[in-house]
């Protein structure tokens, strides 16, 4: 009986902060967009989800975003696996300082971290200087799609190299000698074993990289370029500079609607792949 | 019998600590080798280092005539069955079995993996994960997995510790029976005396990194050659003596008793407890050794009893009697007894301070 305090408390914070902020942004995609204070009068009209949809600015806008996103998944993946491989298989003294240190990026705040990347690779900076003299031409860093992708996988990295490490190092590392003993070189016995059993961490990590990235403001609004019209900065433009709240909340649920989609896909495709292993 | 496995003079440490020491084996072609010893005694890291998972700091692993000692696990034609199986959770019984068999065609591996699934009697779960098995099962798939591709030796570690009672003795019957089927070197090891006794072709007691001793059964039972192995394969007791070379024993306190033959000077003197007999009077009491005694208690075991006698010089000696000639005729405690033994039954040990630790 002392459950339903508790059950009590969860639902009723996710009813406050989650199902009735839903609930509004809903209300306000299907409202009409009117001149006033607030810029809307509430109806059923899908008139935004037209517009978002059929308008190719917010499909563009959408698939740049995926695409940024997508990119920057795989990059944080490719990168991740065998950081977190490492710290999982380092002696166990060393494990809990190397994760320290993955997370270290952490104590810092974010503003101060992008400043601090906007300074680092500003036109006048010795980064800039120092490439262009080795490329032999002037080159530009920031506000360039290559400072947009530098700085995703910075800032996103830790999400994937946590949730994989936590994965990696449940492995039982028997398996691996189970593995080698059975004949297998040490590249087979991580492709048959470690990387199989270790998907629900890379599920876990792409989920958690994938979904914040494509909705993604800060960063691309910061240090990408001016054509980096992602999802993220066209919802904010719609918003506080055309004030047409219907159109971004649309935008808004149809980003949401993506994300939902997105995870099952994921776990689809790597279940998929374990099960044609398994033949 | 010709030689499969030898091991020279092999040292591994892990750390500062020695665990094997200067250890040296020799294994036979289709022969079931059981490494016993209690733990910490070194027996799964000599079998890890077969495998190729532990480094020697020296020595060498000899495996039909080729030295295996500087190649890594995969490379080694020795597979292992661990003792927590080890098995891939995420993949079928047949995918386990048939991991082993990249380097062979598809068809063939598929036939190898059919017959290991009848081999160890689990054809119908070819498609289950290990997940989806029993704890005998999922060893029989160990087992299966680990034979395979045909080793030239299988090293079991502990198999049949995780097992039930029933399980274990079926199980134990089954590695026997695969053993001669297949021609394949087994070296397993196990903490447990009754299984070694049972299932060994021979066996290597190990103590401390050593080997204490090698032999069948037989003779590692009777004719142990240190207490610490007549200890530690069933129970001995222990009697303090003076050899004097001509195959008498004089017990301090308790008189002569006579035995095999040995150099003269301080012995131990090892006695089975069913080995010897218990009578209430002395002229009944057959055997050429006599020592008087009073009777202390007795244990009912069932098919045994055991008792327990309190020699002349305070010693007490165990004694078990098998019940299958009846039961109800034993002296009450308190009573005076003797214990007798043929001269054959008692082992000459050498004293304490002669024996290796």
């Amino acid at each position: 009986m002392t459950r339903l305090p508790v059950l009590a408390i969860l639902w009723a914070w996710l009813f406050v902060l989650l199902v009735l902020p839903l609930g509004i942004v809903l209300a306000i995609a299907l409202a009409d967009s009117v001149d006033a204070v607030p810029p809307f009068a509430l109806g059923v009209s899908v008139e935004a989800f037209r517009t978002v949809l059929t308008d190719p600015l917010y499909r563009d806008a959408l698939l740049a975003s995926l695409q940024v996103a997508g990119v920057s998944t795989a990059a944080c993946l490719l990168m991740g696996y065998p950081v977190a491989l490492t710290i999982a298989r380092a002696p166990v003294r060393w494990r809990d300082p190397l994760v320290l240190a993955a997370m270290l990026p952490f104590w810092t705040g974010f503003p101060m971290r992008i400043n601090a990347w906007i300074g680092l690779l500003a036109d006048d900076g010795w980064l800039v200087a120092a490439l262009s003299w080795a490329i032999g031409a002037p080159i530009r860093l920031l506000y360039t799609d290559a400072a947009l992708y530098l700085c995703m996988i910075y800032t996103y990295l830790p999400f994937m190299v946590l949730p994989l490490y936590a994965s990696l190092s449940r492995l039982d590392p028997t398996l691996r000698e189970a593995a080698a003993d059975l004949g297998a070189p040490p590249w087979f016995g991580f492709l048959r074993v470690t990387l199989p059993l270790s998907i629900p961490g890379i599920v876990a990590g792409c989920v958690l990289v994938f979904v914040p990235a494509v909705g993604e403001y800060v960063i691309p609004e910061l240090l990408g370029g001016p054509n980096a019209q992602l999802v993220g900065r066209v919802l904010w433009a719609e918003f506080f500079a055309n004030r047409d709240w219907p159109v971004a909340a649309a935008l808004a649920m149809a980003l949401l609607l993506v994300l939902l989609v997105f995870p099952a896909v994921v776990r689809a495709v790597f279940l998929r792949s374990i099960a044609t292993e398994r033949e | 019998m010709s030689e499969r496995l030898r091991i020279g003079n092999l040292t591994v440490r892990l750390g500062a600590t020695t665990v094997l020491d200067n250890l040296s084996l020799s294994v036979r072609r289709d022969e079931l080798f059981v490494l016993l010893g209690a733990s910490g005694s070194g027996k799964t890291t000599l079998l890890r280092t077969i495998a190729g998972f532990a480094r020697p700091a020296a020595g060498q692993i000899v495996l039909d005539g080729q030295d295996i000692g500087g190649l890594p696990p995969h490379r080694r034609p020795v597979n292992t069955v661990f003792q927590s199986y080890a098995l891939f959770p995420h993949m079928t019984v047949a995918a386990n079995i048939g991991f082993g068999l990249r380097r062979m065609d598809r068809a063939a591996a598929a036939a190898r993996v059919q017959d290991m699934l009848s081999l160890v009697r689990l054809e119908g779960l070819a498609d289950r994960r290990p997940n989806q098995l029993s704890g005998g099962q999922q060893q029989r798939v160990a087992l299966a997995r680990g034979l395979a591709p045909r080793p030239s030796v299988l090293l079991l570690d502990e198999p049949l510790s995780a097992l039930d009672r029933a399980l274990r003795a079926e199980t134990r019957d089954e590695l026997v029976r695969l053993r001669r089927q297949l021609g394949t070197s087994f070296i397993l090891v196990t903490h447990d005396q009754h299984e070694a006794l049972t299932m060994a072709d021979r066996i290597g007691v190990m103590r401390d990194g050593r080997m204490v001793q090698v032999g069948t059964p037989v003779e590692v039972y009777e004719r142990p050659n240190c207490r610490f192995v007549a200890e530690f394969l069933g129970a001995a007791n222990i009697l303090h003596g003076i050899a004097d070379g001509d195959g008498w024993i004089d017990l301090p306190g308790l008189g002569r008793v006579v035995a095999a033959a040995s150099a003269p000077g301080p012995v131990l003197l090892a006695l089975r407890p069913e080995r010897l007999r218990l009578e209430t009077d002395a002229n009944e009491a057959s055997g050429a050794n006599r020592l008087h005694g009073t009777m202390l208690a007795s244990v009912y075991a069932g098919e045994t009893i055991a008792h327990t006698v309190r020699l002349a010089d305070g010693t007490d000696i165990r004694i078990v009697q098998s019940l299958h000639n009846g039961f109800g005729t034993d002296p009450a405690p308190g009573m005076a007894v003797v214990v007798s033994w043929p001269a054959a039954a008692g082992v000459v040990l050498p004293p304490d301070s002669a024996t290796p630790t």
